[in-house]
């Protein structure tokens, strides 16, 4: 088989890469190895209505959960500070069903042509005078090679393409926070995505994101502050039981969020990774959705533009460039920010809420927040110095 | 390193979190290359059920 462009993975970055370089000539092919998009859900599934917005995705009443007025953060004391709608210029976000989700996308990308493979496993990269040519795949049991002039490992957390094509994407212990996250039934309904940090989830945070009559109440903990294999479901019992003893569990989501400062390198020869895979995740929230969109619209662009002009691997750096120009500080920052804020006690904890509480947000970010911790607790904010 | 499939979700944090790449996952089967493993316990200690223990 033979393709402009082999997309390996069909969440929302490898279709929104998929479908920029379809619409703009390129003959794709998107590989997933799942049996169904966007199935299993791997996701907390919240997002802000504002970046949906700024991509031009408009909002589908199938994929909407739950509108969201604004988020609480709860500090280990159980006060918590109120960030609202009228905060962050009138709207916050959905809570979606990521499965739908990812599915529209892919639909959208299937419409402007691209062909999609599903149940196929991608196990390694073709090589040919140091230039990745394509990749070989099994396919319901077959094995096929596809060739193509450009690759795209959009292929998550656990990114392959990138290790094969030589591309470093390893994690330091402190950048890497596995998750559990149960959807549960049976509770209170509220308006509002609920964050609850300090060592409630060590180096991390829980939360409850309500969606209709249920919600995702989950928990990552950083993989440094880990001691046992498990730790990160008792961390959740713990919580569940506590908050929700009533809840009853409809999904069981496993996953892992890379919280890295922005890697090195996410274009190779005639190679690029997007979303997940190319450690675009804020290293803040843990959100990836956005970026990986943002990332996926600009890696199609550049991509139909290399095949056009048939020059692959000095176009393909129009990506690095390009994404880096759009996420690189913010991601940069975030990192720095999160670095800082896992090294906090909860009493730290206790009186960021307590300063931030009593702070008139201009609007919601992290910049702000920062400026919010400082009007009233300026030693703890020596922490976050630069920052601001 | 053995998987308690009874566990496993295949989410692929160990898959991620190896540092030399020795964990491979299909759809539905997590796959070990013992040569290149290096003992190292990370895959372990980030599954988020508990489902991979040393041998």
């Amino acid at each position: 088989m033979r393709y402009d462009v082999v997309v390996v993975g069909a969440g929302p970055a490898g279709s929104r890469t998929a479908k920029i370089a379809a619409d703009r000539g390129c003959r794709v092919l998107m590989i997933e190895k799942r049996q169904e998009i966007g199935v299993p859900v791997r996701c907390g599934e919240g997002v802000s209505k504002k970046g949906l917005k700024e991509l031009g995705i408009e909002p589908e009443n199938s994929w909407i959960a739950a509108d969201i007025k604004g988020a609480r953060i709860y500090a280990p004391n159980g006060k918590h500070v109120l960030l609202s709608e009228e905060q962050a210029g009138g709207e916050v976000g959905y809570n979606i069903y990521r499965d739908i989700f990812d599915k529209s996308l892919a639909k959208q990308a299937g419409k402007s042509g691209v062909d999609i493979m599903l149940k196929s496993s991608v196990f390694d990269v073709i090589k040919e005078n140091n230039n990745i040519k394509g990749v070989k795949a099994k396919s319901m049991g077959e094995n096929m090679e596809i060739t193509a002039d450009v690759v795209v490992g959009a292929d998550g957390f656990e990114s392959q393409i990138g290790r094969w094509s030589g591309i470093d994407t390893s994690l330091k212990q402190n950048d890497v926070v596995p998750s559990l996250q149960y959807t549960m039934t049976n509770i209170d309904y509220t308006e509002y995505n609920d964050f609850y940090i300090g060592s409630v989830a060590p180096g991390g945070y829980a939360w409850v994101f309500p969606k209709e009559d249920e919600a995702n109440i989950g928990l990552g903990v950083q993989l440094s502050k880990i001691k046992k294999g498990g730790d990160v479901k008792k961390h959740l019992d713990r919580f569940v039981e506590k908050k929700f003893p009533n809840g009853k569990i409809m999904r069981i989501v496993a996953g892992c969020v890379s919280v890295c400062a922005p890697i090195e390198k996410t274009v190779g020869n005639s190679v690029l990774l997007v979303g997940d895979a190319a450690r675009q995740i804020d290293p803040l929230t843990g959100g990836g959705i956005l970026n990986a969109l943002i990332c996926g619209t600009i890696a199609g662009e550049v991509i139909g533009n290399a095949v056009k002009k048939q020059e692959f691997n000095k176009t393909l750096m129009e990506y690095e460039r390009g994404w880096r120009a759009e996420l690189e500080d913010k991601l940069y920052r975030n990192w720095i920010a999160k670095e800082k804020a896992t090294t906090l006690s909860d009493e730290a904890f206790n009186k960021i809420i307590e300063a931030l509480s009593g702070y008139d947000f201009k609007k919601i970010s992290t910049i702000e927040i920062l400026k919010g911790i400082q009007s009233k607790y300026p030693e703890i904010m020596k922490e976050f110095e630069g920052l601001i | 390193m053995k998987v308690d499939k009874t566990k496993c979700m295949y989410c692929g944090s160990c898959v991620g979190t190896c540092p030399k790449n020795a964990i491979f996952l299909e759809e539905t089967s997590i796959v070990f290359n013992e040569e290149l493993c290096i003992e190292c316990g990370l895959c372990e200690k980030v599954c988020p059920v508990g489902a991979i223990t040393a041998e």
